[in-house]
């Protein structure tokens, strides 16, 4: 990856941001929750790759034709690791036709795996799956009566992340809830590209209100402008006067 | 006359204290949050990164950044916080979150509880659900009492896979509500929905319960 020798972390566009970065069967954290602070441009530039057989951690799988639904689509990933899949028939159909490898991870596991990952943590003992499924294989450890079952750190090969402002070294602000897993994969990537909304120079982002320092961030790309999708709209009425 | 879903969330909430961090599951459970009595302070916990979550927005306020765990729109509260998932299940595993509402598929009798996979069927997941049960410091299940097929679900065992061993702290059915002081103790019936007699809630429940 000498790629990475380029003193500049900035990428005039999403493809540009993966070259050189990219190869079959290479593993891939990405950000987002439901269609929320997902990476879709770097996903929609991944898949005009052709990059094939890739395993996946991401919370969900998109929607068809949305998100990390356009890599399912054209058969690109051979793993997901996610914790909830639903609101996606295509997704459905590849599991149950056995064409698509799928591992259950609670919500809080799966952040936690990155998290760990991330900051150089080999493993950690929860109580979280103790005695259900989850647990089926894995060390057990019993402590004040407790059972606790052993989990890995995750790290992939690649991040892909969405944030709302970030600078050229790579420092990212999160807006709202399209925060959620962005953090926290953006740490688990040996390479770790953002798109942001608003991309500034160095000094214009309030160092104290940084949420990912850019030392985790290798290259970065203006992904504006943005049509941001709603999965589900729920309003309530204005009163009357 | 057995209780509505309206009922049940309204019983859910009467389990809210002053002061209480809460997560509510999607469902019923999300209804909870229409029935927190005046005068009450309690801030719900969204577990994709936010604490006080608001009411739905009004219509052209909606903001797709701002969701909540159902992928609902929501609106934000002036004491409102947002964090990464990391830090919500740090907030939820390691008992910081007072009280929990979730639905159910199965509760057993020792406190088990399925509430996310059917064998045979299209599997989306357990999403947070386990991370909840796990780490939450009460949980209160809401559910019917018998399923379409007039099948029991409160039962001995749990048949469906487990989403927690010794979790579940009060049930509350559209027929009755059933209590424990503690993970220790059985269950109590503490509830009858009006109409309905104590022989009908046993004939319908295979579970060992006291009362």
């Amino acid at each position: 990856m000498s790629a990475e020798t380029r003193s500049s972390k900035v990428y005039p566009d999403a493809a540009s941001a993966l070259h050189g970065i990219v190869s079959d069967g290479m593993s891939l954290c990405c950000g987002g929750f439901g269609l929320c602070g997902v990476p879709e441009k770097l996903i929609a530039a991944l898949h005009e790759t052709g990059v094939r057989n890739l395993t996946v951690v991401s919370n969900n799988a998109g929607t068809d034709g949305e998100g990390l639904g356009i890599l399912l689509a054209s058969r690109q990933i051979k793993k997901m690791i996610s914790s909830y899949v639903g609101e996606n028939k295509e997704f459905e159909r590849q599991y149950l036709a056995g064409e698509l490898e799928l591992e259950f991870n609670p919500q809080g596991t799966m952040a936690e795996r990155v998290r760990a990952g991330g900051a150089g943590i080999y493993g950690f003992f929860t109580k979280v799956g103790a005695g259900t499924m989850v647990a089926e294989g894995k060390e057990t450890r019993i402590v004040n009566g407790e059972t606790y079952i052993l989990e890995t750190g995750i790290v992939t090969d690649l991040s892909l992340v969405k944030a709302w402002k970030g600078d050229t070294e790579g420092n990212l602000i999160y807006r709202k809830t399209a925060r959620n897993f962005n953090p926290n994969m953006a740490t688990a990537g040996r390479i770790t590209v953002a798109e942001v909304e608003e991309l500034v120079e160095p000094g214009v982002l309030d160092p104290d209100s940084i949420h990912t320092p850019g030392i985790f961030v290798q290259r970065i790309i203006n992904g504006s402008p943005y049509r941001k999708k709603i999965e589900k709209r729920t309003v309530r009425p204005r009163k009357e006067g | 006359m057995p209780w509505s879903r309206e009922d049940l969330a309204a019983r859910a909430a009467r389990e809210l204290k002053d002061g209480y961090y809460v997560n509510l599951g999607i469902g019923i459970p999300t209804l909870v949050a229409n029935y927190i009595a005046p005068g009450l302070k309690v801030v719900l916990q969204s577990e994709n990164g936010m604490l006080g979550i608001g009411p739905f927005p009004y219509e052209g306020e909606e903001d797709p950044d701002l969701i909540n765990a159902g992928k609902q729109t929501i609106s934000e509260l002036s004491m409102s916080s947002y964090f990464s998932s990391a830090d919500s299940f740090g907030m939820i595993r390691g008992g910081h979150i007072d009280m929990a509402v979730l639905g159910a598929m199965e509760v057993s009798e020792k406190g088990d509880l399925a509430n996310w996979m059917v064998p045979g069927k299209m599997v989306k997941g357990m999403g947070g659900a386990m991370d909840l049960v796990a780490g939450v410091k009460r949980v209160v299940v809401v559910m019917e009492h018998t399923s379409k097929e007039g099948e029991p679900k409160f039962k001995p065992y749990c048949e469906l896979p487990l989403t927690g061993t010794n979790v579940v702290d009060m049930l509350i059915t559209d027929l009755a509500v059933f209590s424990r002081g503690s993970r220790h103790e059985p269950f109590k019936l503490v509830e009858i929905a009006p109409g309905v007699t104590a022989a009908e809630i046993r004939s319908k429940t295979p579970a060992h319960y006291v009362g």
